[in-house]
């Protein structure tokens, strides 16, 4: 009994130990320049998303047809669209659109990935077939063609796309947990708990979801921009958010027949999408350079 | 060699049919009424039930599964609900448009990503390689649906050098259907006025749709590049006193492209995703447009046909690039 202790508190020594190693690797992230920038770009982004009501000067949903399609001035930074709605107003509210749809993707993409590759690859056997011939299936698919038909089946709504790209995005996930597993199940520390009769649900949670975790967050931070832009694609073409929602791609889409006459419609929702994904980008780069020193300064490109 | 090529097959004829099944559940799980979309709200009730049992939308779903999977066997996709014409027959009308597009954003995307990669790799450090991964990086971040309308606006709306949307001016007729794609059939037909229209026509979408495979090529290229450039023969072929353009491309780039033949590969499979932005913006009439369409009028049969294609193509294209990463490199002569 005693002895199960120590081993457990040696296990848990290994755990924070890996630990200290994530951390050092976030620092060593920020110290790279570029992932700086994007670090910042991604921190202003939360905080316009967070003081969004402090920032807009007006109602995002506010129309106005009085003043429709006014261009850029002191009363409306980015002009108005084709209602008279402050085209500032409303880029600043779909930041908190975006980062929403980014984050619950995110997390819900990996809540099905992880325990789906990681019991596949701890077991191995007829469950892992399975497991991995289900994710060749989703991955016969372009991303954007399968979210575009689970969004159109569940009908478009913002909730509908989130859960169109998390099916779409989960098999990578499962994928690498997988292969994480793979490695960790015949690692000494598991071994050891297996010996000492731990259960594998406690394996599982304990020893092998945290070796897996790493890899898995430094995926999906290289994954963010694409989320975002598959996002902005869908409500582009009609299959994403819904009209009036200041969701951006919604917002370009908006201003489709107006680009000759009236380019601030459509252009400053596509630079505030191209900055966002551009900040998820750098900080995704930093991370994996970190992490593959061998390439520092290489794919980083 | 030969086994591994039929286990490949066999894994990638699993997958398809894990996507007809996937297609098909998908496309029933809707939940409009197609009949009822077409027939507008006033239909007599007859009339909707006469045409549900016409395309067999009353029998239980597995039923229309099994039947759906021995029509396909014989080539037939089922009928459009839109445009009541066989799928098959949209399918071959509409699908040359757009590999016609990805073809050329692929060669653009090549061409000009490995000549940027390879530029961006021999001035490692230096001012022209920083502002290639700067703009890069940029390039990659943009949406391509914008890129797109700004592009349209610059070099059409406001300078006039390039038309507007569409595959053709609208005052030239195409040419008889051969192929489908209007650059090959225009030479057929020998309509070189045609073939020209369509060129201009083409370099915009294809700069667009090949924006992302071109950065993405570019960035491969380099790392490739850097790598190979740093091994020993190289220093030889340079202590030989080779000259070094020989160096770069005789010796060091003909080593560096397996890497970059793999993500052609899973690029031209990632166009046909592209496709459909790209084609909206610039009403591309290709696949990608006839795929939003017919999931917006919930047209079953299209939305399958179209899916199952693209799931091919897409299977397709990872196959080759396995089979051509064995060939190339004779290290991995597959067991």
């Amino acid at each position: 009994m005693s002895r199960t202790a120590t081993t457990d508190a040696a296990l848990l020594a290994q755990g924070a130990r890996d630990r200290a190693r994530t951390r050092s690797l976030m620092w060593r992230t920020l110290r790279n320049p570029l992932s700086m920038i994007g670090m910042i770009i991604i921190g202003l982004l939360v905080l316009v998303a967070a003081a969004a009501p402090l920032i807009a000067t007006e109602d995002p949903l506010q129309t106005n047809v009085a003043e429709r399609l006014a261009p850029p001035s002191r009363a409306h930074f980015f002009g108005t669209d084709t209602l008279g709605r402050d085209i500032f107003s409303r880029v600043i509210y779909g930041s908190r659109i975006s980062l929403r749809i980014a984050i619950l993707t995110a997390v819900i993409a990996t809540v099905i990935g992880a325990p789906v590759g990681i019991v596949a690859g701890y077991f191995r056997g007829r469950l892992d077939d399975i497991a991995m011939r289900v994710t060749d299936m989703f991955m016969a698919f372009p991303r954007l063609i399968l979210a575009m038909a689970i969004a159109a089946a569940l009908r478009p709504t913002l909730e509908n796309v989130v859960i169109a790209i998390s099916l779409a995005a989960w098999p990578a996930y499962a994928r690498l947990a997988r292969s994480m597993t793979l490695g960790l199940r015949e690692e000494n520390f598991v071994e050891a708990a297996r010996a000492l009769g731990a259960s594998p649900p406690r394996i599982l949670a304990r020893h092998v979801l945290p070796g897996v975790m790493s890899p898995l967050i430094i995926q999906i931070s290289l994954d963010m921009g694409g989320i975002i832009l598959t996002a902005a694609g869908l409500g582009f073409i009609g299959f994403g958010a819904q009209p009036p929602t200041p969701e951006w791609g919604v917002m370009i889409s908006e201003g489709r027949n107006y680009i000759t006459t009236q380019w601030w419609v459509s252009t400053f929702p596509g630079i505030a999408i191209a900055l966002t994904v551009l900040g998820f980008n750098l900080l995704g780069d930093g991370v994996r350079d970190v992490l593959d020193p061998r390439l520092r300064g290489r794919i980083g490109a | 060699m030969w086994s591994y090529l039929v286990r490949r097959l066999l894994l990638a004829s699993v997958a398809i049919a894990g996507v007809l099944v996937i297609v098909f559940f998908l496309s029933h799980v809707i939940p409009g009424d197609p009949v009822g979309a077409i027939l507008g709200p006033q239909a007599p009730q007859d009339l909707i039930d006469d045409l549900r049992q016409r395309y067999g939308l009353d029998r239980p779903l597995y039923e229309q599964f099994v039947r759906f999977v021995e029509r396909l066997a014989h080539g037939d996709l089922g009928t459009s609900l839109a445009t009541k014409r066989p799928v098959i027959r949209d399918l071959i009308e509409f699908f040359p448009a757009t590999i016609e597009l990805a073809t050329a954003s692929i060669l653009l995307g090549v061409v000009v990503g490995v000549s940027v990669g390879v530029i961006s790799a021999v001035t490692h450090g230096r001012w022209i390689d920083h502002a290639v991964r700067f703009f890069s990086l940029i390039g990659l971040s943009m949406p391509v649906f914008w890129l797109g309308l700004i592009l349209l606006y610059i070099f059409y709306f406001k300078f006039g050098l390039l038309p507007g949307p569409g595959q053709l001016d609208v005052f030239l007729t195409r040419p008889p259907f051969v192929t489908g794609m209007v650059l090959v059939d225009s030479l057929i037909a020998r309509d070189f006025d045609t073939f020209g229209n369509a060129i201009h026509h083409l370099w915009l979408p294809a700069i667009v749709l090949g924006s992302h495979a071109l950065v993405g090529i570019a960035r491969i290229t380099r790392a490739s590049m850097l790598e190979v450039l740093g091994l020993d023969y190289i220093k030889v072929a340079r202590a030989k006193g080779l000259a070094e353009r020989t160096v770069v491309f005789k010796h060091a780039l003909r080593n560096a492209l397996l890497p970059i033949i793999t993500v052609i590969g899973i690029y031209y499979g990632g166009l046909l995703e592209g496709a459909v932005l790209t084609e909206t913006v610039f009403s591309w009439p290709g696949l990608g447009r006839y795929a939003t369409s017919a999931i917006l009028s919930q047209d079953f049969a299209a939305i399958m046909g179209v899916t199952i294609l693209i799931a091919l193509i897409f299977s397709l294209a990872n196959l080759v690039v396995d089979l051509a990463y064995g060939i190339l490199n004779p290290k991995i002569r597959y067991e």
